[in-house]
């Protein structure tokens, strides 16, 4: 392009995002009517894009940065020491950790469950779920009402939540996923809110948007990890391992079990992707009529995906439940699955590893800087379309088993 | 028995203005996935931020200017069309032209971004508390006892939405119909790789569909600002969840399928208010959404999609 076209464009590109932020960042709304300016940021803006626009040609290079850097094959190669080594760590991480740094592993862990879960659906089988907070939600409150009214137990709900929310999944999915793929996501984003508004406004059951409160620590080999046992005859871990109970201890043991729960899910599904129905899961994903043709049938195949991602949601809605001790439909809203999503898709969609690490980042991060928290939500979504536009299969592809022909 | 018709005939009015403003909003889901097959996750986001423009236009001119209501509204109105317009225009170059062509999902997840980005952006710049929307439009059109004590009313801004949202549909029918770009637009969504051939600029085309659908979007944001009196950054996200379903109910790609869904679903939607628990009214939207893609995927007016090699 000439040096005066050039111009001519990205004078135009700042017009543009004059028109664009001028009354949103120029003229602010005042709480109490009238408006108030601020034409530095307006200012600032068009610069930037102005300058972007005229060195748009230079900045090829990022095109070129594309996938240079792979995963080594998660799958097979290179023996059982890595991963070995990497429980190692984990195990011993609540006993090294700052205090402070428990609450916010255990919930890393969390978000670990939910976007290797989530990874399922949207990495493997490709579809996209933009409701999967609401299978959280099943299974939090499935463990908090059953626990409330009947007294079932956390690891007895662990299996009811989590097929509760699989159920869920496949009556959901059953009529959605015969047909595009973009109705799943509009779909899944309606079912996420109406399970919301019913917690919300289910005020008998649910007790509303006050929710439901002292739900019980979950047990670990049957010992209660509260500071003093609930009822006559229960005993505590800490009167167990004859030790004085200190704050901090409860912490590392419900990091304890997150990660029994985490490796868990991995063990699952790292065998699953190895069965037929994993392989059909991404054979589907990539092309449909060329499944169809070889006998898959696509619902099946994808309701498979769909339950079993939920399944997951739930066992990390019951742990939820139970790490918190009281949960309100506020917990369950539509940023959750927004987050979840950014997990899957900056880590790389069906690459677990870069889930795991983006699930880590993504909890971690914001928790360094809590100044910035205000700008996480839109920092995410740009992350999401930067990530879309750059590169689309994340920051740690997966590297998919594959054959070469010797040269 | 005598107090069942003055109450159905008010629900109707009521149902009629709250569908027109889906409608509008349908049209830009239904045009942009008529035209290359994708759901703009973002225009809930457009509609919200036509509304904001329309209160920053008014706020800023408002008080300074003794104009009278009518031409408040018509410059609220203009401003608020050209900026979401440019909007529009803007996140379909940023978000979604470079990813032409990619796998379906890929656009897709951009385009959540997109609205996730809009929200907070107009979230972090206006504040997310609710923002009251000057009374501009009072008065009724017309105020109906009947004989048991029961009035039906129509405001004048429920008229207002009602009329602005047929005109601008008529006139969208005969652009479409009529003019040299709607019969791009018509080639475009019937096979986009011919019609670029055939040396229609596709990319013009799209650009236009977006323009446009934003422009309708500002215009509905707008009014239901002035009719229910106050707008904050998250309510773009219900809205636009709603007129796409809208949009499906009257068959995705069909321009009076739009018409005929929006004002469906808020008929739908005002009677369910009215007879059930109102904080059901969204559960009633969204499950009539799993409902049709269950019974009836293509819609009352499309045409069946048969997915090809």
């Amino acid at each position: 392009m000439s040096r005066p076209n050039a111009i001519k464009n990205a004078s135009l590109a700042a017009l543009v995002t004059a028109v664009l932020t001028i009354p949103m960042l120029g003229l602010r709304l005042q709480p109490g009517g009238g408006l108030e300016h601020d034409w530095l940021l307006v200012l600032f803006a068009c610069a930037a894009v102005f300058a972007v626009q005229l060195t748009g040609d230079r900045l090829g290079f990022l095109a070129r940065l594309k996938p240079t850097f792979r995963l080594p094959a998660v799958v097979g190669e290179g023996g059982p020491w890595p991963y070995v080594i990497a429980l190692l760590v984990a195990l011993a991480w609540p006993f090294v950790a700052p205090r402070d740094w428990l609450d916010v592993s255990v919930l890393a862990m969390i978000y670990v469950l939910l976007g290797l879960g989530l990874n399922i659906v949207v990495g493997f089988a490709g579809l996209l779920d933009l409701g999967y907070v609401a299978f959280y939600a099943v299974g939090a409150y499935t463990y908090a009402l059953l626990s409330l009214y009947f007294g079932f137990s956390f690891w007895e709900c662990l299996l009811i939540g989590g097929g509760l929310a699989a159920t869920f999944g496949v009556l959901l999915g059953f009529p959605v996923l015969r047909l595009r793929g973009d109705y799943l996501a509009i779909v899944t984003l309606g079912f996420g809110e109406i399970i919301r508004l019913i917690l919300n406004n289910w005020d008998s059951l649910t007790h509303g948007p006050d929710g439901i409160n002292n739900i019980p620590k979950p047990t670990l080999l049957g010992f209660e990890i509260t500071k003093r046992a609930s009822s006559e005859g229960a005993r505590t871990l800490w009167e167990a391992l004859g030790i004085t109970y200190n704050s901090a201890y409860q912490g590392m043991a419900l990091y304890l079990i997150v990660l029994l729960l985490v490796v868990f899910t991995l063990f699952v599904i790292n065998r699953l992707v190895r069965m037929p129905v994993g392989r059909a899961w991404e054979a589907l994903r990539e092309d449909e009529i060329a499944c169809r043709s070889l006998g898959l049938n696509p619902t099946t195949v994808k309701l498979s995906a769909f339950a079993l991602g939920a399944f997951f949601a739930g066992i990390g809605g019951v742990f939820f439940a139970a790490k918190q001790g009281s949960i309100t439909p506020e917990s369950f809203v539509f940023v959750e699955s927004a987050v979840v999503l950014a997990i899957v898709v900056l880590g790389g969609m069906g690459s677990q590893f870069g889930v795991i690490l983006a699930a880590l980042a993504l909890t971690i991060i914001p928790e360094l800087a809590r100044e910035f928290s205000e700008y996480r939500m839109l920092v995410f979504g740009l992350v999401m379309v930067l990530m879309m536009i750059w590169r689309p299969q994340g920051l740690l592809p997966a590297s998919r088993p594959r054959l070469e022909l010797p040269q | 028995m005598n107090e069942f018709l003055p109450q159905f005939l008010q629900q109707l009015i009521n149902g009629l203005s709250l569908g027109s403003i889906y409608a509008l909003i349908a049209i830009g889901y239904t045009m942009v996935y008529g035209i290359i097959g994708m759901i703009n996750f973002a225009h809930g986001e457009v509609f919200m931020i036509g509304a904001y423009v329309g209160l920053v236009t008014l706020t800023a001119i408002g008080a300074a200017a003794g104009l009278p209501v009518w031409l408040l509204v018509v410059i609220a109105v203009l401003v608020s069309v050209l900026v979401t317009s440019a909007y529009g225009w803007a996140i379909e170059r940023v978000a979604y032209r470079p990813l032409r062509g990619s796998p379906r999902l890929v656009p897709l997840i951009s385009a959540i971004g997109m609205s996730i980005f809009l929200q907070n952006y107009v979230h972090l710049a206006q504040g997310s508390r609710d923002m009251p929307m000057p009374d501009l439009i009072t008065g009724y059109l017309f105020q109906h006892e009947f004989a048991n004590g029961f009035t039906v009313s129509m405001s004048n801004s429920r008229a207002l939405i009602i009329f602005v949202a047929i005109a601008l549909m008529v006139a969208l029918t005969l652009y479409i119909g009529r003019s040299r770009m709607g019969r791009a637009c018509r080639a475009c969504s019937q096979d986009m790789g011919m019609a670029n051939l055939l040396g229609i600029d596709t990319n013009r085309v799209i650009s236009f569909t977006f323009v446009l659908g934003a422009a309708l979007a500002a215009v509905g944001g707008v009014l239901i600002g002035l009719s229910v009196g106050k707008i904050n950054p998250f309510i773009g996200f219900v809205v636009g969840v709603k007129a796409f379903t809208a949009a499906v109910l009257g068959g995705i790609g069909s321009i009076p399928g739009a018409m005929l869904g929006g004002a469906l679903l808020g008929i739908t939607e005002t009677f369910a208010s009215a007879y059930l628990p109102t904080e059901y009214k969204d559960v009633v939207a969204f499950s009539l959404l799993v409902l049709i893609l269950l019974f009836r995927p293509t819609g009352l007016l499309g045409r069946p999609d048969v997915e090809k090699v």
